[in-house]
């Protein structure tokens, strides 16, 4: 009876308010048919990100920043009306009504209205050009503010307000933030740390002003206003915005009689109830234990926490959530400068003691405050450098007993620097916090079957956010791996105890030149279909000799030996390079005369280049000599090797490109071509922001801005699909080949078999950050040797299918039969859409074998002679 | 009507068309005088040093198997097929990953001269 009921009718939630927080709500509560939601927003857009608002003056536009799309919510069976600001609530009756006077009935309201920024009442402030920094509405003022200003200054020095100087320096505003307190934030970290953090951000030409009060805003003398200070200074300025904090949005709890805080905020228990029951209230709007949080984070946790408990209630497992504070570190990254807090930063704990590391020249600063016994890690502040903030974030929240000298823990380059064992964290430790997964979560997925650090991280997604966490995520893993007895074991087959790595460093440095040199040393067997092309791309990677050289031979897979992909019926593919897509009408007649001519399947490929199918073994070498004299080069299509570089015209064609992609890729796929690697590697160069190249799907991407070149690595479509990583901006020229050239080196050097660059980065110690520091800071010191390696493989280039068609000895290899030159009577064609295609089973027909010269078709045999 | 002929060691080619821990093909007649394409090895590290197996791959369906890479697993000299990557036996022509089985030859190298029996 109660099921009937309940699916009859189901609980109206109405929602107010659709920011991050709100729309988190209804994505937990949307997952329970039991309830129809309506959501009801002031603003026009749905919810976007304001976490990463400030990169929408890096290029992102509202649509990539918002968070939901009508079309979602309508999959959801969610309700939402924008542009309907709630005026009024009826607790009684228990209904809403808006602005324009439409009225929603609701058995549970959920008040996620946020918070506004604060204004502080300084005469002068409600002129033109004085802004805040909050909506997205705001963001687009300021950018038609700063189009006619030529200096910025933003009021307040918080996190919020280093983040809006970011925004106005990339407007290019000459910009300074002035500060009320003697330190730039002050809430989260302490006076060291704040003088620091202030050298660095006057380093990037962002003018600081602490202690200083405004008293008012006057007419300026050189600028459209000037501030005066109470100290009797003043500050001329075009823009002034202000970022002095935030107030709850709690007017409408005001006026309808909700509990509220002394200084605002809405009173909520800890099931974010307010003094009504039926109405809750989430994120920076709600007063938690007297305490605003203005955090995403726990507005996310208060969010669950209601969907939850309102389950709960009007459900059947009756448990109840609650909220019980949450975590107020942080680790960002402002204007390029790491800096961490954690916990009691300023160390107000009764008896808390300090250790505190300074070094001045390379601008890293670092405290923590401990116990008074030194056995608990109170908090701590990270300036420079954030290496250390997972580790001690962990201490902290799982209250792990800390090493006999805690100072180690923050001394770089101390001998025996503790490690935080993770067999000591609790399960319920959080080990990603951007995916809230923790170490219980990922022993599940082993439990679940996970055999790898790469399978952990694709069920769970740990690590794949911000990718602080991935070295965290291995050594708990492979903690877990052991503990099962599973051997972590790299070998590539049974023939060599080593990963493809490890045998790329004994080719190098013992200097190995031979597959039979190195089996000798330090193979057994005969080798096997895995070992010999791994050590054939290595010698290739190495040595870069002609693939088809004596003893290399036998290493090579059929594709590589006959230099074109085998098809299912054992016939080959023909593929030429065409660097960019670029080609002439005249090549393009070419490749049309040599397919008719030898009647092959003809089809664009998605790499923008002309696959030829179905040339049997001895067509190849008369099918390429034609080519090559046309000047066609090999396509490497067979090869773990570069592919292709796709690109769009860019700005020689295009309205809109703004540097020349197409001259960029052709140079990029000419300096690469014939790189023999792990696997294969596709390269994409868009002119412009609009990305027709999709260079974000590729191991190497880059697009085009006003300034020069982003690079972006590791993307993949295909099986499976990755977004590629940003990995450096606005580099010019030789800056990006320089990158380009280091990261494919070190990818070619350390990547496992068959490991294209999105999983070797997935799987990369690090991530991103230490492949950044690899190629851009040479943190392992080997840029040099990587750059010489590249020169070396670029220098000595040679297409294999040249040097083949004018190697009688390699050219045997093509004769159909050892003692006879007739061809496979097997391989059998029938015609499709004009063009031919493999006859399967039962179109086949018996027929003896046929002699295949024929009049004007050379064979490999006749080739020969004539080399 | 099918003509019979004895078996007996016939002349394939040269050692020297052998290409090292590498294959060829060669099309002989059959008993029955129907075409027959033989996939031969040269190995010259194991222990027979050379091999002689039908070039039809089964399971791929296509005459393919001198173009695999050789190789042994435990200690059994292989082929693995280029199509699909299963291992045949040298020896005795076994499929090691799914039931089928490839034909094998007896194959000497006798006065610089290849030599297959049938």
């Amino acid at each position: 009876m109660n099921t009937d009921k309940q699916l009859l009718t189901k609980t109206n939630i109405v929602v107010v308010g659709n920011g991050m927080v709100g729309h988190h709500f209804v994505e937990e509560m949307a997952k329970n048919p039991n309830y129809q939601i309506t959501v009801l927003s002031a603003e026009s857009r749905l919810a976007y990100d304001r976490v990463h608002l400030s990169e929408y003056f890096g290029g992102k536009t509202a649509d990539d920043l918002a968070m939901t799309t009508p079309e979602h919510y309508e999959e959801l069976g969610v309700n939402f009306k924008t542009n309907a600001k709630v005026i009024l609530i009826d607790k009684i009756v228990q209904y809403v009504t808006t602005e324009n006077g439409e009225t929603y009935h609701y058995d549970k309201l959920i008040l996620a209205t946020g918070s506004y920024p604060f204004v502080p009442p300084i005469p002068g402030k409600d002129q033109d050009h004085c802004l805040v920094y909050r909506t997205i509405d705001d963001l687009e003022d300021i950018a038609n503010s700063a189009k006619v200003s030529k200096v910025g200054v933003v009021i307040g020095g918080g996190l919020l307000g280093l983040e809006a100087a970011n925004a106005i320096k990339q407007l290019g505003l000459q910009t300074h933030v002035v500060e009320f307190a003697p330190q730039l934030m002050g809430v989260q970290i302490d006076g060291g740390g704040g003088r620091l953090l202030r050298e660095k951000i006057e380093d990037l030409g962002v003018k600081v002003h602490t202690s200083k009060a405004t008293n008012v805003i006057e007419k300026g003398d050189t600028s459209r206003y000037k501030l005066c200070f109470n100290d009797g200074s003043e500050l001329e300025t075009d823009l002034i915005l202000f970022s002095a904090g935030i107030r709850p949005y709690d007017n409408l709890a005001r006026e309808f009689e909700l509990t509220l805080g002394e200084r605002g905020g809405i009173v909520v228990n800890n099931q974010c109830q307010t003094s009504d029951e039926n109405i809750y209230a989430i994120g920076e709007c709600a007063l938690w234990n007297n305490f605003i949080f203005g955090l995403v984070a726990p507005g996310y946790a208060m969010a669950k926490v209601v969907a939850k408990h309102i389950d709960g209630i009007t459900g059947e497992n009756g448990d109840i959530a609650e909220f019980t504070g949450a975590d107020m570190s942080t680790k960002l990254k402002l204007m390029g400068v790491e800096v961490g807090s954690i916990g009691d930063a300023h160390g107000k704990t009764a008896g808390s003691l300090t250790y505190t590391y300074e070094n001045q020249p390379e601008g890293v600063y670092k405290k923590i405050v401990v116990s008074a016994d030194k056995k608990a890690l109170l908090g701590a502040v990270l300036i420079g450098d954030t290496s250390e903030y997972d580790t001690l974030l962990q201490y902290m929240l799982n209250a792990i007993e800390l090493p006999e000298s805690p100072e180690g823990l923050i001394l770089p380059m101390a001998a025996d620097k503790p490690t935080l064992g993770v067999d000591a964290l609790p399960e319920s430790a959080t080990i990603c916090s951007c995916h809230n997964v923790t170490k219980g979560d990922i022993i599940a997925s082993i439990d679940a079957g996970a055999t790898t650090v790469g399978d952990v991280k694709s069920c769970t997604k740990a690590g794949s956010g911000c990718g602080g966490c991935a070295a965290l995520v291995k050594s708990v893993a492979d903690n877990e791996f052991e503990k099962r007895g599973v051997e972590v074991k790299k070998d590539i087959c049974e023939h060599f105890a080593y990963s493809r790595r490890e045998i790329f460093d004994i080719v190098s440095v013992e200097k190995i030149k031979t597959f039979d040199e190195l089996l000798e040393k330090h193979g057994k067997g005969l080798g096997c279909e895995i070992c010999k092309p791994v050590a054939g791309s290595v010698l290739a990677s190495v040595w870069n000799d002609y693939i088809l050289k004596k003893p290399h031979l036998s290493l090579q897979d059929t594709n590589d030996t006959y230099l074109g992909n085998m098809q299912k019926d054992g016939t080959y593919s023909v593929v030429p390079r065409i660097a960019g897509g670029e080609i002439t009408p005249d090549k393009l007649i070419v490749l049309g005369e040599v397919a008719n001519k030898y009647n092959l399947y003809t089809k664009i490929t998605g790499g923008a280049r002309v696959d030829l199918f179905g040339a049997r073994v001895e067509q190849l070498p008369p099918i390429w000599k034609e080519l090559v004299d046309a000047g066609f080069e090999t396509g490497h299509a067979y090869g773990k090797s570069l592919r292709t570089v796709k690109s769009c015209v860019g700005s020689t064609w295009c309205r809109y490109g703004v540097q020349d992609s197409m001259s960029m890729a052709i140079d990029l796929e000419n300096r690469y071509k014939g790189l023999r690697a792990p696997h294969k590697i596709k390269f994409g160069v868009s002119g412009c922001t609009r990305e027709c190249a999709e260079a974000q799907g590729k191991d190497i991407g880059i697009i085009a801005t006003d300034n020069g070149w982003n690079l972006y690595v590791a993307g993949n479509g295909g099986m499976k699909p990755r977004h590629a990583d940003l990995f450096a901006t606005d580099l010019d020229d030789e800056t990006l080949v320089k990158y380009v050239d280091r990261i494919l080196m070190f990818y070619v050097q350390t990547g496992d078999r068959l490991q294209r660059t999105s999983v070797w980065m997935d799987n990369l110690e690090g991530g991103l950050a230490y492949l950044q520091d690899v190629v851009m800071k040479d943190s392992l010191g080997i840029t040099d040797v990587l750059e010489t390696q590249m020169a070396s493989i670029v220098g000595s280039y040679q297409c294999e299918w040249k040097t083949t068609i004018e190697d009688p000895e390699a050219l045997k290899r093509f004769k159909p039969f050892v003692n006879s030159d007739k061809g496979d009577s097997n391989i059998q064609f029938v015609t499709e859409r004009e063009q031919i295609r493999p006859a399967r089973g039962q179109e086949k027909i018996e027929v003896t074998l046929i002699d295949t010269i024929e009049n004007d078709t050379e064979t490999a045999d006749a080739l020969a002679e004539e080399a | 009507m099918t003509t019979t002929t004895n078996k007996a060691w016939r002349t394939i080619c040269n050692a020297s068309d052998l290409v090292k821990d590498s294959g060829i093909s060669a099309l002989i007649a059959d008993a029955t005088g129907e075409d027959e394409q033989i996939a031969i090895f040269h190995i010259p590290n194991s222990e027979e040093k050379i091999y002689a197996v039908g070039n039809y791959d089964p399971i791929g369906q296509a005459n393919v198997l001198y173009r695999g890479l050789v190789g042994c697993i435990d200690d059994e000299p292989v082929v693995s097929s280029p199509l699909y990557k299963q291992h045949y036996s040298l020896k005795t022509g076994r499929c090691l990953q799914e039931e089928q089985t490839i034909s094998v030859y007896d194959i000497r190298i006798e006065n610089e001269q290849v030599q297959l029996f049938y």
